[in-house]
């Protein structure tokens, strides 16, 4: 790499102002252009509960929502994201009170080593988050999209499906 | 019988509320100020001299605070004292791809990738030793001349007990088989990290994402030349270990370095790639194996022959080496048994341990040449193993003290649940059931550095408002063994889970427990724990008598061994204030619901008075509790290698299906029976167990590290397919419980056994659906298909 181009960067020169929302809080910073999502994120705001596994969206453990929708922060530069509204797995309990799915993740030992379990959390509460009740193909789809080497899934499919059971028969 | 109120009950982890809301910090969440980062130049060569290292650019850039190279490290290090062979940075030469040769710091991570690009390596590549089989021929330059010897073997080891060739001829079935294995990776999630903090006096804390915090702390002070007791370790939330961060680490030095050349503290991480790169997964393995049977004799004679690559550096390969033969001793008797193991250098990613630790392929071979050898006596492949298992209070022909075994009945037992009966052999063309058995060690009953302390150690206090903690090295690396030494601490002190803390892996606050490797920390540290609770709870016995005018109980002297078999034919080691392993701790009083009773007066204290009461006099509560192995096994040369106190027994019956056209394999189900002794914690036995089977059947159907002129080529979760949830089947787990007196309330080890079994299982299973036998993994459907058609003569 170019010594001149690092020094650039360094002064912060091609910085840009960002503002979007992030759990419900407006933020403002100057970011780098190539800053991914994960890196804003984990670097510039401290919220390191989203997870750094591969870098290259393989294992899919930095999962967020933006505007609602699960994307994999580390393959989206920050810069594109001027005015949306990200949810990161610190801001899906309300308050003290766990999302249902994370009650059943922890009832259900689908808990273990906990580095896929954010990211396992924000696309289930995105999946439980339609109209209708996720259907077992549905839930392991939705499981698939984040690599865990502990579980063997089983207990996290588990504690998808009685999150399934229990919001259908108590909506939220 | 067991009226426990907390163990053996499932119990969620202690801290997965923090893991499920993402306030679980790991190692790279850290935030320490005014922070260093630091990235590592790799090579780029299997095998070369470096020439020259000009770091002079690089460390003209503006904030780069300190460029390291080889040089800059005077001492090798390794996890075994037997293999130091491994440098924190190349020096004079490199020998794998993906080796560190330079490291710096710099004021941010994008500077310190960029300094690193400017550092100039002159190389002169020399011809790589790609493979074992090469690396077996003489050569005048071996990766590490100065073992001195004339080709690139690391170790050897040939044991032999009983009468081999004698045996084969009381056979009836004799069968050799060649089988091959594949280089395979643990492929944790949370990637490598470490960082370091240093304070004014010079004293490093290195926050490390590691499973043995006390080999790190070690090598940290031998490599660096500094005192022991200015370092610190301690091991954050871990995102997964399965033996791949079992090793001291090349980057651990280097960070530690790096925060003592220039006062800073200082952070580092590794790329996905990276952690390819650094491997010490399972090794690759040639293996020719000898099976003779007879069906009134069982097993006459067990012979092997490996071949292990073990790539560049030693690792934990000594053990490795030794374990492909000694995990034969198990779960059948071995009459008469030989083997060889030659572990080769390579110009490749080291290989070390990994979950199952050198006992997973061999297992592969022996299941597969048992149920060749049952069938082909025309016996029930589960039948007949149920009959040919170890029973309990046996001793291995290479002087195994194996003591509980539940595996009969629980084989039994899936047996009925799996109706394997209906099954085996009746199935249509294209499905099938399998079955294959294994046992694995509850931690090894010596240490790697040979010393008189216990193998673990466990502090505990009780301070003025109940609060109990743990302190423990042990590492929790996500298989919740905070969890458990919280519940058998909460178990004998008759308190919530909630009431008991744990501080644990942190070199500097707690006692030394030896690492989360070899399944030991149940069972030993296990055992720490619960003495530890015991003596607090004879402090708090006493105190409670002093309130309740009761003459204090008196406690038997530690009882001998009920026969020398327990100790391995020799007296009792153990000094009348030792506890010795899961005693009975009844003593007369009741500890529930925050009372303290004495059941024949039926008076009773509050929990909390009588901690006030005894804490009077100390201003402190504290206990100590601590495990030794008994002294075990042979006086022959690595008579120590896979001797354990206990031993767990696990099989695995499985049914595939196979598509005929495709030679695709898919698992459709799978019953498990594993005896761990008594399942402290059913939730995370069950945990471990259906991660076994992912692991297993990953190795068994997918994955494979591929090489190409010694560089990984599928360094990436895309390349390197592990199984998803679709390829999981449901797992029948069947209650298979033994009663092992020596492990803490009954306890055996459950995170490794259960893996070895699966893909024998499997390979089994295919061969009661298409009729074929496959010898080398993974199972591919190439593979499968080519089988079936030669089979069918085409």
């Amino acid at each position: 790499m170019d010594t001149r181009i690092v020094s650039a960067a360094r002064q912060g020169v091609a910085t840009r102002l960002l503002s979007l929302e992030v759990n419900g809080q407006r933020q403002q910073r100057a970011v780098a252009p190539d800053i991914t999502l994960l890196d804003f994120l984990r670097e510039e705001l401290g919220l390191t509960g989203s997870k750094r596994g591969c870098d290259l969206g393989e294992c899919g453990c930095c999962a967020v929502l933006v505007d609602g929708r699960p994307m994999l922060a580390c393959l989206l530069p920050a810069a594109d994201l001027e005015h949306s509204a990200i949810t990161t797995i610190e801001g899906i309990a309300e308050g003290t009170a766990l999302h249902p799915l994370q009650q059943a993740m922890i009832d259900e030992g689908a808990v273990q080593c906990g580095y896929c379990t954010p990211a396992m959390v924000i696309n289930g509460v995105h999946l439980f988050s339609g109209e209708s009740r996720p259907d077992a193909d549905a839930i392991r789809t939705c499981i698939s999209a984040t690599s865990c080497r502990c579980t063997g899934y089983n207990r996290i499919v588990q504690a998808f499906q009685s999150t399934a059971e229990r919001l259908a028969e108590d909506p939220r | 019988m067991n009226a426990y109120r907390i163990v053996g009950t499932p119990q969620p982890q202690i801290d997965a509320r923090d893991k499920v809301t993402g306030r679980a910090r790991y190692t790279d969440d850290i935030r320490l100020p005014n922070c260093l980062h630091a990235a590592i130049l790799r090579s780029p060569h299997a095998s070369a001299r470096i020439r020259a290292i000009d770091t002079a650019r690089a460390a003209a850039l503006p904030g780069v605070k300190a460029v390291l190279t080889g040089t800059d490290f005077e001492r090798t290090f390794g996890v075994l004292p037997i293999s130091k062979d491994e440098p924190a940075l190349a020096r004079e030469r490199v020998r794998y791809v993906g080796e560190p040769v330079a490291a710096v710091a710099a004021e941010t991570a994008e500077l310190a990738a960029a300094a690193v690009a400017l550092i100039a390596v002159d190389y002169a590549p020399t011809p790589p030793v790609l493979d074992a089989r090469q690396a077996l021929k003489p050569t005048d330059d071996p990766l590490h001349p100065e073992l001195q010897r004339e080709n690139n073997l690391h170790k050897q080891v040939e044991q032999r007990f009983g009468d081999p060739e004698a045996g084969f001829e009381q056979a009836s079935i004799v069968i050799e088989k060649r089988f091959t294995f594949p280089s395979v990776t643990h492929a944790f999630t949370e990637p490598h990290a470490v960082q370091v903090e240093i304070d004014g006096r010079g004293n490093l804390t290195v926050y490390s994402a590691t499973q043995v915090p006390h080999y790190v702390h070690l090598a940290l002070a031998e490599v660096l030349g500094i005192d022991e007791h200015r370092v610190r370790v301690i091991k954050p939330h871990l995102g997964g270990g399965f033996g791949g961060k079992s090793d001291p680490f090349p980057h651990e030095m280097i960070a530690a370095k790096l925060a003592l050349v220039t006062g800073r503290n200082v952070r580092l991480r590794f790329s996905r790639e990276d952690v390819f790169f650094s491997h010490h997964g399972r090794h690759r393995t040639q293996l020719t194996m000898k099976l003779g049977f007879h069906p009134a004799r069982g097993i006459t004679a067990l012979t092997g022959d490996f071949l292990i690559d073990g790539g560049a550096y030693g690792s934990f390969g000594v053990v490795t080496t030794y374990y492909n033969g000694v995990l034969l001793q198990g779960p059948y008797p071995v009459p008469n048994f030989a083997f060889r193991c030659r572990r080769m250098y390579t110009n490749k990613p080291m290989c070390g341990a990994m979950r199952g630790h050198g006992g997973v392929n061999p297992r592969f071979a022996s299941e597969v040449l048992m149920d060749m050898a049952l069938v082909q006596s025309g016996l029930d492949p589960c039948q007949a193993r149920i009959d040919l298992i170890h029973r309990e209070n046996t001793l291995t022909i290479n002087e195994f003290r194996i003591t509980s075994v539940g595996l009969q009945r629980g084989l039994e037992e899936a047996m009925r649940r799996s109706g394997w009966r209906e099954k085996y052999g009746k199935l249509p063309y294209g499905k099938g059931i399998g079955v294959a058995c294994g046992f694995f060690i509850s931690g090894s009953a010596l240490p790697i550095h040979w010393n008189q302390r216990p193998a673990s150690t466990v502090r505990l206090t009780v301070e003025f408002d109940g609060a109990v903690t743990v302190y423990s090295g042990a590492s929790d690396i996500g298989q919740g063994s905070d969890t458990v030494l919280a519940m058998m601490a909460a178990e004998v002190l008759g308190v919530d889970l909630g009431q008991v803390k744990v501080v644990a892996a942190d070199t500097r606050l707690t006692p030394v427990d030896l690492g989360s490797y070899s399944s030991r920390v149940t069972f030993m540290a296990g055992n720490a724990a619960r003495n530890a609770a015991i003596r607090m709870r004879r402090l708090l016995v006493a105190a409670a008598c002093r309130l309740l005018a009761l003459p204090e109980p008196g406690y038997p002297a530690p009882a001998p061994p009920e026969d020398g078999f327990r100790q391995g034919g020799r007296a009792p080691d153990f000094d009348a204030d030792f506890l010795g392993a899961n005693p009975d701790y009844s003593d007369g009083f009741e500890f529930a619901d925050g009372r303290i009773r004495h059941l024949d007066s039926g008076k009773q204290t509050g929990f909390i008075a009588a901690v006030h009461a005894a804490i009077e006099g100390p201003g402190i509560l504290q206990t100590v509790g601590n495990y030794r192995a008994p002294k075990l096994g042979g006086s022959f040369k690595g008579a120590g290698a896979g001797l354990s106190p206990a031993y767990s027994f696990t099989a695995f019956i499985v049914e595939v299906s196979v598509d005929p056209d495709t030679g695709f394999v898919k698992v459709e189900r799978a019953t498990c029976a594993h005896d761990c002794g008594f399942a402290l914690n059913p939730l995370a036995v069950r945990g471990q167990i259906e991660g076994c089977f992912h692991m297993g059947m990953g190795q068994a159907l997918m994955e494979e590290v591929l090489h190409y002129d010694g560089a990984v080529q599928n360094a990436g979760f895309l390349e390197y397919k592990i199984p998803s949830p679709f390829e999981q089947p449901e797992i029948d787990l069947v209650p298979s419980i033994s009663d092992e007196s020596e492990g803490p309330f009954g306890a055996k080890e459950a995170g490794e056994g259960p893996l070895a079994p699966v893909i024998p299982a499997i390979a089994n299973a295919i061969f009661d659906a298409v009729g074929v036998r496959l010898f080398e993994l993974p199972l591919r459907p190439d593979r499968v298909l080519a089988a079936m058609h030669k089979a069918a003569g085409r």
